[in-house]
């Protein structure tokens, strides 16, 4: 019987901690799915505690560093802030009145409506639960076609596989599972299920990469983690968050391998995918960022925060360069997704609406009503025909 | 002992992170803002939900056909 403890902070095992030094204490035990269970508290060494301190540094002269690093960050990007974003775009014309109805009604799950993802086909849909129900559907039709009911509830996370054959989900159960989408219709697809992702607090997003093989996840655990499908290792390690991550999103595949997080610590950090490096931070929510999307060049990206706004954060200006917020919104935004062009910012809210924002602008261009609870997800078809909205009222919808 | 250990590592952590940080390199604000306009306004006829596409084209808009039995 073989077990492996990791660090549920290092993900390194304990035989590579030194003895030595002790600076500080986890105790977590972190079992892989082949092996028995058990439930064990041990004490394990954090690897990184082990690098001394350089010479001269102490408690003090970090924190003056700390501070001055800090004030210098402060005063460049300040220096480089020459102009607004809504300066910039005054003289593109002004975007006409737009009418977008709810196209389809998708009913069937029988609570609240978490999460849901396109197929790269543009037409199906995963969609995922409060009750534990994950379904596939054809948005033409509006017809299920796969329904697999998770073992936990709060079904927080789904994802559909670039291939269009497979879909990943979790939540409250702390995993991310993928099944198989079987052609066989009568075929029980919780017999194919696949345990990829294990965290140590519930799974609040997930995603494919390029290719069915990886998965990228984030957690309540404070971090996000790379797998491999098929054997369910863990591939690399993404540490910063210093409380629950709530969303992820992967760089479009031009840009190369980044991705960004947000989270319950009001931050928003791009990552580097191969040596887990966080290699850009941003803080100016003033409340948990619920949600995090590239700008489709890949330059940007946007937040929705319950501080009832959204932000959008230029990469290489390195800063915050718009503010989406009206005094009449004072409920928090869920989530967020660009339109093909970026010019539109669709964004759900917990007051039940659907606020479209224009990008370059700043501009609210329409609300849009319909749900009748939360709106909890938002996405934009791949091909921008259309874009589909999930709710705590159970249903999902498409607009168009 | 451990809380101020505990502290400390943070500390170093976050130094660390500030002084990788400062090497970046930025650019304007201004200049950002031109290339994220540009990339608006190049891809906007390619954008249904922005342009708006005959019902004809769009898969969405016409009502779902009633199959006749």
């Amino acid at each position: 019987m073989l077990m492996v403890e990791m660090c549920h902070v290092t993900f390194a095992s304990t035989s590579e901690h030194h003895q030595l030094c002790r600076l500080e204490y986890r105790s977590r035990l972190i079992i892989k799915s082949t092996f028995i269970d058990i439930s064990v508290i041990r004490l394990c060494f954090v690897k990184m505690a082990c690098q001394g301190l350089a010479k001269g540094e102490t408690i003090h002269t970090l924190k003056a560093e700390s501070e001055t690093l800090k004030g210098k960050l402060e005063e460049e990007r300040a220096k480089l802030h020459d102009v607004e974003l809504h300066q910039v775009a005054e003289k593109i014309e002004a975007l006409g009145q737009f009418v977008m109805k709810t196209r389809r009604t998708l009913k069937g799950h029988g609570n609240k409506v978490l999460c849901m993802d396109w197929c790269r086909d543009k037409r199906r849909i995963v969609s995922s639960s409060q009750d534990g129900k994950v379904i596939v559907w054809d948005a033409y039709t509006t017809n299920k076609e796969h329904a697999v009911t998770m073992p936990c509830t709060w079904v927080m996370a789904c994802a559909y596989a670039p291939s269009g054959c497979a879909v990943a989900c979790g939540g409250l159960d702390n995993k991310c599972s993928v099944y198989p989408l079987s052609l066989d219709k009568n075929e029980n697809l919780a017999a194919k299920k696949k345990s990829v992702a294990m965290h140590t607090n519930y799974l609040s997003s997930c995603s494919f990469t390029n290719s069915d093989m990886q998965i990228l996840t984030s957690s309540g655990d404070g971090t996000c983690a790379l797998w491999d499908v098929e054997s369910g290792q863990l591939l690399q390690s993404f540490h910063g968050h210093s409380a629950d991550v709530l969303s992820l999103n992967l760089a479009p595949s031009e840009t190369g391998n980044t991705f960004v997080s947000g989270g319950c610590d009001k931050k928003a950090n791009v990552w580097d995918m191969r040596s887990g490096q966080n290699v850009q931070s941003f803080e100016t929510h003033e409340s948990d960022i619920n949600s995090v999307k590239y700008y489709p060049s890949g330059d940007a990206f946007a937040t929705g925060s319950d501080d009832a706004t959204c932000r959008l954060y230029d990469l290489r200006a390195d800063r915050e360069v718009a503010i989406y917020s009206k005094e009449s919104i004072i409920f928090g935004a869920s989530s967020v997704d660009f339109s093909l062009s970026g010019r539109l910012l669709f964004a759900g809210y917990n007051d039940y609406t659907i606020n479209v924002w224009d990008v370059l602008k700043g501009t609210r261009v329409a609300i849009l009503f319909g749900h009748e609870n939360r709106v909890s997800t938002v996405r934009v078809s791949p091909d921008g025909t259309a874009f589909c909205s999930g709710s705590w009222d159970n249903t999902l919808r498409i607009w168009a | 002992m451990s809380s101020n250990s505990a502290s400390l590592v943070s500390l170093q952590k976050s130094v660390k992170q500030l002084r990788k940080e400062a090497g970046f390199r930025r650019i304007k604000v201004s200049q950002a803002a031109e290339d994220l306009k540009k990339f608006c306004l190049d891809n906007a006829q390619k954008d249904p939900l922005l342009m708006g596409v005959p019902s004809s084209d769009n898969p969405f808009r016409p009502p779902k056909s009633c199959a006749l039995l």
